[in-house]
């Protein structure tokens, strides 16, 4: 037991050096605006949907989204496919049932896959894990308006390709100016026209990167549009009741203040 | 329920006579409510009702997401997306949790720097302020033990490095960190612990709640002025007096009103402004991150935790008076309960005579010194542990510390305060330009 701790102890440490040291070269993240940004933005449907085939096509060759049931891409606020078009879109892959001992195509009640490459990261919440806090004064009070900026580093992340390549014992780096650190395991996963879109959509590099992130961000925050409007409601309740409240107030400590009431 | 001089519950008909008799629980209501509450109270004074409502949110909302939460390793984070994802209304749920706990500390620091300022821990008035901070210290710790739940790398990494804090005791430590974490590292019987402890200490705080509404009803409130109601009979108590219903329960309602659009608009939509993006990540014991911070109503006193590193004079001689006992590490987690200490020990430390600072001319100053300290602290904790950084927190943990230890007990001594109105009443008259007498 000590030695496993012992062991766990010498890996925590080189690791957290060599996040340290990665920290120390942060990468580089351009702001993009998205239409779910601010407290009225929304999800653009299509733009899940083109995102979605992004994630199909290209990144779910090696990562999962092991926490994302399968029937919420036919919710309202989210890609919103019909009922028949989720089942097939499930049925593309396959899951271990314990029932039948054995694999069986996806049910709308499974959730997506995980990563079949063990060290490919899961993306269900990357868009959450990912949120950069910036300005003003690093208080990231911007997000109220520009969103949390992990969309945009997926973006960046995306984009950020120099060609540059470097082999370290025996695994190949690619240059990546988001990364952090500036060298990522991953090979450029998107190239221009990589996904033909059903809707004919421009599919150079950047437009298939800015719409892979929607849906990522919708990925880790489904209820975001449900969400923001109950805030709104809410806060609208609550501004009325507020001025109820000064104007009841009011009333009851005019005679104590010595005021007239009206 | 006061010693001020005020109206009781009488019961009038059979039945409230029967009840009365037997259960005088209609009388308590009644005094609890009724209570003559001064009426220059100002707007510092409503925090207590917006810490009441912050209990309730986080006892309602807790329990509602214990019957979906799963406390094991394996599925506590899988079991929070759960709630996000498959529970109906689960992520508002979680949401106003989680942002109830940052409300629930805003409100708190408001009250005690409130309470610090107009002079409300002194007497009669000490144990109301000790059950305070005794009710902070649980909060402090429901907290910190909450946080850990959802398994996310901010909650595993959060929990080691907070228990090491106890392995830092000189010879019990390692035993106690054992103790508390259920084994030699963060892990299932930790998590199984924390939750169980996460749900019980709530209702801890609202025992100490009660004692503490009911030890400031026995002393009657402090306000503004400092200066106490009137006792001497009901009349003259009411020329500085209101009772509590009403007045000020409409005012604080307005209050809270108000303080919850501001809430409900963090919660609807920036909802993770206050979280750290890396709890989004399960928590793996093998992969460290970057900066481990805590949340943000903890940063002042990690701050001063951190301030006192092994190259600090008073460090370096405590370590040598004790033989090597006292590390930095042991001295840092001193350090930082001391600071809470020396707050709870305030009534004593105090010498001044005049209660509010209104009537300190020199306190003011430093008062207000310390809330900036207590700000630069905050901001302190969430920066690395490098220069210029580590200099700046020695020096304003070194403030704090000397607010408490020199500066309150040698102001009594050297400060001349001004004038205090006789009553309440000329203070509230003179403020709303009211004659003498009330012109009814």
């Amino acid at each position: 037991m000590l030695k496993k701790l012992a062991i766990s102890a010498v890996a925590a440490l080189a690791l957290s050096g060599g996040a340290a040291l990665a920290a120390g070269a942060e990468g580089h993240v351009h702001d993009v605006d998205f239409s779910f940004e601010g407290p009225f933005g929304t999800f653009d449907q299509n733009q899940l949907q083109r995102g979605l085939k992004v994630y199909t096509e290209v990144c779910s060759a090696c990562h999962g989204l092991k926490y994302v049931p399968l029937r919420t891409l036919g919710d309202e606020g989210g890609p919103h496919y019909s009922e028949d078009e989720v089942r097939a879109y499930a049925e593309r892959f396959e899951v271990f049932d314990p029932e039948l001992d054995d694999f069986r195509p996806a049910n709308p009640t499974d959730h997506f896959p995980g990563s079949s490459l063990e060290n490919a990261p899961d993306l269900s919440l990357m868009a959450k894990a990912r949120a950069g806090f910036h300005g003003p004064y690093g208080t990231g009070l911007n997000q109220l308006f520009k969103g949390i900026g992990g969309p945009e580093y997926i973006v960046s992340l995306l984009t950020g390709y120099t060609g540059e390549e470097k082999e370290e014992a025996g695994t190949l780096y690619y240059e990546n100016t988001a990364f952090p650190g500036g060298w990522i395991a991953m090979a450029p996963p998107l190239f221009d026209e990589a996904v033909e879109f059903d809707d004919g959509h421009d599919n150079s590099i950047h437009h298939m990167a800015e719409d892979v992130s929607a849906f990522l961000m919708w990925a880790a925050e489904p209820k975001m549009m449900a969400r923001k409007q109950a805030g709104f409601v809410a806060v609208l309740f609550l501004v009325v009741l507020s001025v109820l409240l000064y104007l009841t107030n009011k009333r009851i400590w005019a005679p104590v203040k010595g005021k007239k009431t009206a | 329920m006061s010693g001020i001089p005020h109206d009781h519950y009488e019961p009038k008909t059979g039945g409230e006579k029967w009840l009365h008799s037997r259960l005088p629980i209609v009388g308590l209501l009644y005094d609890t409510i009724m209570i003559p509450t001064p009426k220059n109270l100002n707007w510092m004074w409503i925090w207590g009702i917006i810490l009441t409502f912050c209990l309730a949110l986080q006892i309602v909302t807790g329990i509602i997401l214990v019957m979906h939460y799963t406390p094991h390793v394996d599925m506590a984070f899988a079991s929070v997306e759960h709630i996000m994802r498959n529970v109906n209304g689960g992520h508002m749920l979680r949401y106003l949790h989680s942002n109830g706990a940052s409300l629930f500390f805003v409100a708190v620091y408001m009250h005690i720097f409130r309470g610090l300022y107009y002079g409300s821990y002194k007497a009669p008035r000490e144990i109301t302020w000790i059950i305070g901070m005794l009710i902070y210290l649980c909060m402090m710790g429901t907290a910190f033990m909450g946080y850990v739940l959802p398994w996310g790398q901010m909650s595993f990494w959060g929990a080691t490095v907070i228990t090491g804090l106890f392995g830092a005791i000189p010879f019990i430590g390692e035993p106690i960190q054992t103790w508390l974490l259920g084994g030699p590292a963060v892990d299932n019987a930790t998590l199984n612990r924390f939750f169980s402890l996460h749900y019980l200490l709530p209702f801890v705080i609202a025992a100490l709640v009660a004692v503490h509404i009911w030890a400031f009803h026995t002393t009657g409130n402090n306000n503004p002025t400092g200066v106490e109601v009137r006792r001497g009979s009901k009349e003259e108590a009411e020329k500085d007096t209101v009772p509590f219903w009403p007045y000020f329960v409409i005012k604080d309602l307005f209050a809270l009103a108000v303080i919850l659009v501001v809430f409900f608009a963090i919660v609807g939509f920036m909802p993770n402004y206050l979280g750290h993006p890396d709890n989004y990540i399960e928590a793996n014991p093998l992969a460290t991150p970057a900066h481990i911070v805590p949340e943000w109503y903890f940063l002042p006193f990690y701050a001063i935790l951190r301030a006192f590193t092994g190259d600090v004079w008073v460090v370096i001689a405590a370590n040598w008076i004790t033989g090597g006992i006292v590390d930095a590490k042991f001295f840092g987690v001193l350090a930082m309960f001391g600071a809470i200490a020396v707050m709870a020990l305030a009534p004593w430390l105090d010498t001044s005579r005049v209660r509010s600072g209104r009537y300190r001319p020199m306190f003011k100053w430093w008062f207000a010194l310390l809330c900036v300290d207590f700000v630069v602290l905050m901001w302190l904790g969430a920066m690395p542990a490098e220069e210029p950084y580590a200099t700046f927190s020695l020096i304003a943990s070194a403030y704090w510390f000397a607010y408490f230890l020199v500066i309150l007990p040698l102001l009594g001594v050297i400060e001349k305060p001004t004038e205090q109105p006789a009553t309440i009443e000329e203070d509230f008259n003179a403020h709303y330009g009211k004659a003498e007498t009330p012109a009814e």
